[in-house]
């Protein structure tokens, strides 16, 4: 498929994405919009690691890999962040007795 | 039109509904069944670009761990549609012209890029499977890869501090 | 001793520090004596020097003391020119100065130490400034002198400041000789602009090389100058008002002195003038206007010092009708007679006015001949002078004026000659009027009256003395031959020029016939006053065509009505519309657009998380166009 095509899609989700993190007030919405974007990106470094593949397979077999593990990486990361995150918001309900972010207007002051 | 390409046209299809039904849902609960969608037809991609460890890892973690650790969170606090707080109409909007705004840049912005004759290879290669990814994980990659071990011990401290009560 | 010419000035500054300085802490008695002193100081060395200059084989010098102006190829020095006219201008200054010094510590002995100890210190600033005018030999110390005398003026104007009357006196001589000095000023700047140099001497050595043109303009921009500083049309008008000072300061400064500073100017610069012949018609057309327009008014004056005013506008009138006509050792001389017999008109009512207990309106006098015995003497004598009757000081001076007038002009001659009858006539109004008929104060004042003390008579009679026999310095060749002793002092200045002494064009028998005439005249016009008012004085209210003159022609009420006016209503239009609307609006516009910008940015920092996102999106958004596709 045309590299183009993957582009657009991740282009299109990631936009929805921050579409999402706009409109939405609530914490955990606003929340899996962060981690739709990430996967966003990573089916772009997927696709990007399969671009060069014919022409580099001769040479390096495991050429475009980097591109793969990347996408491991970032997995891991998010794990790592949508467990410290949920752990925040769940505090911030158990002080607000809501996930709306508009409630986190500490930063005011 | 063969399969491949059907395919690729139907997940994609399908994943930006599904992403679009993510923003757009009420009910918090439907917003993670949505997204779960969506994760699912990533990984179809993955698999139709012969990435097939990362396939099974994105539907084990997010689509299994993540997403699950999101319905908890939110039937732990017992969200729904009724109390999901809205947002004002011109936020909204603003919001929405915002991430137009920033597809148009990029889209527009790749006109300009040299792809137009690049191709994605689809159904070819192995350098997705788990033997391969491994090997260079744990050659080229292992210091990151301990790193973020460590990462993940300090997330998951973290995670207990911050949840903890007083 | 011209190299000791730079202490004449010092004394006086000396004398201006000390009581300038400490004026809180020494009595008056030390105070009248150091401005007293110094002032006598300069003048024994301005005697000293005299002495020196006189001598047949003297050639000016030129003194320099230090650079004051050094800017690229323009050099200023700071330098006095010691020769025959400066030095007379010394002698004159020190001299009355001193007089009236001695006359001051008497006149305004009932000001408290502090106000005495000011009026000294002003006073030997004034004198101070006004050697600086006569001795500096360029254009640029000139006119420190001349910006230091009108600064002197105005501050001894404003004396009894706490009058309103008298402050906004003050304003105006101020700001009447702050457009003259605008005139000047800019003839400055244009002759160093032409010639590279300020210095008398390098200016009149290159001036034949000058197109005519420019030596009319700037002759035309000096003759401003000295039109607001020696009170001619159409500045005159501040001068009158200056009698609200002391009347010691009127004497030395309004009479003698400072308003001469502009014919010493023009006698200076005369090199120049003879180069602009129309420059000449000018200043001599103007000089004979105000010389009768001024006299014309001093007919129905009553205020004592007012109609020693106008008289001293008109003897100014006159003196630049003789520099008009080139008679520069006729004006200079005048310059002289005038600073003796004016001095002494002043001085003698500064007695009348201390006599009277401050009462200022002849029609409230009269008689006073049997209470003030020297004063009335003096004044007398002073009168006869100022009239040109023979043979007093200022028939010599007058008449030599009126000759070159003739020579130039005879129309000039006939109307001088009416200017002349008018002055007779109203000098002694003002004698008459003073001093004969009966009292017709109150009884509380006859009660008063008494003869000043001596401190004030003494310079009435020093100057009443010099009144007299000061005319005797320019004796006219046709009484005898060489006996021009002024004359022939101030040739080298004015060498190569027509003088009283150098041979006169006009013939001997025609000018017997002009001093004759005149002479005739202005005793018939004596005898008429003398007998008119002191039979029966002017006391009512004039009428007619003598309320114009009363009322002064109207100018100030011209001035009023065409200048000041207009000036008001636009400075008003400035203040009320301009600075309130524009000026002010720009300035707490600007204040207002901060704080309403601060007021409508403060939202920005909302410490809503989804605005920052917001923003941030939109900061992305925007760094991504500026760097792809603007940022080629």
């Amino acid at each position: 498929m045309p590299i183009n095509y993957y582009i657009f899609l991740s282009v299109a989700l990631f936009c929805i994405g921050v579409a999402g993190v706009l409109t939405r007030r609530n914490a955990i919405i606003v929340f899996m919009c962060i981690e739709l974007m990430l996967n966003a990106v990573n089916l772009l470094l997927v696709a990007f690691s399969k671009m060069h593949h014919l022409a580099l397979a001769a040479t390096d077999p495991n050429a475009g890999i980097n591109g793969q593990l990347f996408v491991f990486f970032i997995m891991v990361v998010a794990a790592a962040e949508v467990s410290v995150g949920l752990a925040i918001i769940a505090m911030l309900y158990r002080n607000t007795h809501s996930v709306d972010i508009n409630f986190l207007n500490r930063l005011k002051h | 039109m063969n399969l491949t390409q059907i395919l690729f046209w139907f997940l994609s299809a399908l994943a930006l509904f599904s992403a679009i039904m993510v923003v757009i849902s009420k009910n918090p609960v439907h917003s993670v069944l949505w997204l779960i969608v969506v994760f699912f037809t990533i990984s179809g991609h993955y698999i139709l670009l012969n990435a097939q460890f990362l396939a099974i890892v994105n539907l084990i973690v997010y689509a299994g761990a993540i997403m699950v650790l999101f319905l908890f969170v939110i039937m732990l606090m017992n969200l729904n549609a009724e109390t999901e707080p809205q947002k004002n109409k011109w936020l909204k909007m603003a919001g929405v012209i915002g991430g137009g705004a920033l597809l148009l840049v990029l889209v527009a912005a790749l006109k300009d890029a040299d792809t137009r004759n690049q191709i994605a290879q689809t159904g070819v290669g192995d350098i997705g499977l788990i033997h391969n990814l491994g090997l260079v994980l744990f050659k080229e990659y292992v210091i990151p890869f301990e790193i973020s071990s460590v990462l993940f011990l300090s997330a998951m401290v973290g995670a207990v501090v911050i949840g903890k009560k007083e | 001793m011209s190299k000791f010419i730079f202490l004449v000035p010092l004394f006086p500054l000396i004398g201006f520090l000390i009581n300038g300085l400490f004026r809180k802490w020494i009595p008056k008695s030390l105070s009248g004596l150091i401005g007293s002193a110094t002032v006598l100081a300069s003048f024994v060395l301005s005697l000293l020097i005299f002495f020196e200059v006189k001598e047949e084989n003297f050639h000016p010098v030129i003194i320099s003391l230090f650079e004051f102006i050094h800017a690229g190829k323009l050099s200023i020095p700071f330098s006095f020119l010691v020769d025959p006219l400066s030095v007379l201008f010394l002698l004159i200054i020190t001299g009355v100065g001193f007089l009236i010094h001695v006359y001051s510590t008497s006149y305004m002995h009932e000001e408290n130490a502090a106000a005495y100890a000011k009026y000294f210190c002003y006073l030997n600033l004034f004198v101070f400034s006004m050697l600086l005018l006569v001795l500096g030999s360029n254009y640029v110390i000139l006119f420190i002198g001349w910006e230091g005398v009108g600064l002197c003026s105005y501050l001894l104007i404003g004396y009894w400041f706490k009058n309103q009357e008298y402050s906004s006196a003050a304003k105006k001589a101020f700001v009447m000789n702050r457009i003259g000095d605008f005139g000047f000023l800019i003839a400055v700047f244009a002759l160093i602009n032409q010639f590279g140099t300020a210095s008398f001497g390098e200016i009149f050595q290159h001036a034949p090389k000058a197109t005519t043109g420019f030596i009319t303009m700037v002759t035309l921009l000096l003759f401003v100058g000295a039109t607001g500083k020696s009170a001619q049309i159409p500045l005159y008008t501040w001068l009158p008002d200056a009698m609200a000072g002391p009347t010691p300061v009127s004497a030395l400064i309004h009479a003698a002195t400072m308003v001469t500073a502009g014919i010493y100017m023009i006698a200076r610069s005369h090199v120049l003038y003879d180069l602009a012949p129309v420059s000449q018609t000018v200043v001599a057309i103007t000089g004979l206007a105000t010389a009768i327009l001024a006299a014309s008014i001093a007919i129905k004056q009553n205020d004592i010092k007012k109609v020693l005013a106008y008289s001293t506008v008109s003897q100014l009138g006159y003196m630049f009708l003789g520099l008009g006509v080139g008679a520069y050792t006729g004006a200079v001389f005048h310059v002289m007679t005038h600073a003796f017999f004016k001095a002494l008109l002043f001085l003698g009512a500064g007695s009348v006015i201390h006599a009277m207990g401050g009462e200022q309106d002849i029609r409230k006098m009269g008689a006073l001949r049997k209470y003030l015995p020297i004063t009335h003497i003096t004044f007398l004598l002073a009168c006869l002078a100022i009239a040109g009757v023979p043979p007093f000081s200022g028939f010599f001076s007058k008449d030599e004026i009126l000759a070159a007038a003739y020579e130039k002009n005879p129309l000039y001659y006939i109307i001088g000659v009416a200017g002349a009858m008018m002055t007779a006539f109203y000098m002694f109004r003002l004698y008459a009027t003073t001093f004969l008929g009966r009292f017709r104060g109150t009884a509380d004042q006859e009660h008063h009256l008494h003869e000043s003390p001596a401190p004030i008579t003494f310079p009435l009679i020093v100057l009443a003395i010099l009144a007299v026999l000061g005319g005797f310095l320019g004796i006219p060749e046709i009484f005898a031959k060489n006996a021009h002793l002024l004359g022939h002092f101030l040739q080298p200045v004015f060498a190569g020029r027509e003088s009283g002494a150098a041979g006169h064009p006009v013939d001997v028998s025609t000018e017997w016939m002009l001093m004759g005439v005149s002479a005739g005249l202005v005793i018939i016009m004596v005898i008429f006053a003398w007998m008119r008012f002191s039979r029966k004085p002017e006391l009512g209210e004039p009428a007619g065509f003598g309320k114009w003159l009363a009322n002064k022609w109207y100018v100030d009420e011209l001035y009023q009505t065409i200048i000041v006016r207009p000036l008001n209503a636009f400075a008003d239009f400035l203040n009320k519309v301009v600075e309130k609307n524009i000026i002010d609006g720009m300035v707490n516009g600007a204040g207002r657009l901060v704080q309403y910008g601060s007021r409508q940015f403060r939202y920005l920092q909302s410490g809503q998380v989804g605005g920052y996102v917001l923003l941030m999106v939109l900061g992305i958004v925007i760094l991504f166009v500026v760097q792809l596709f603007l940022r080629k």
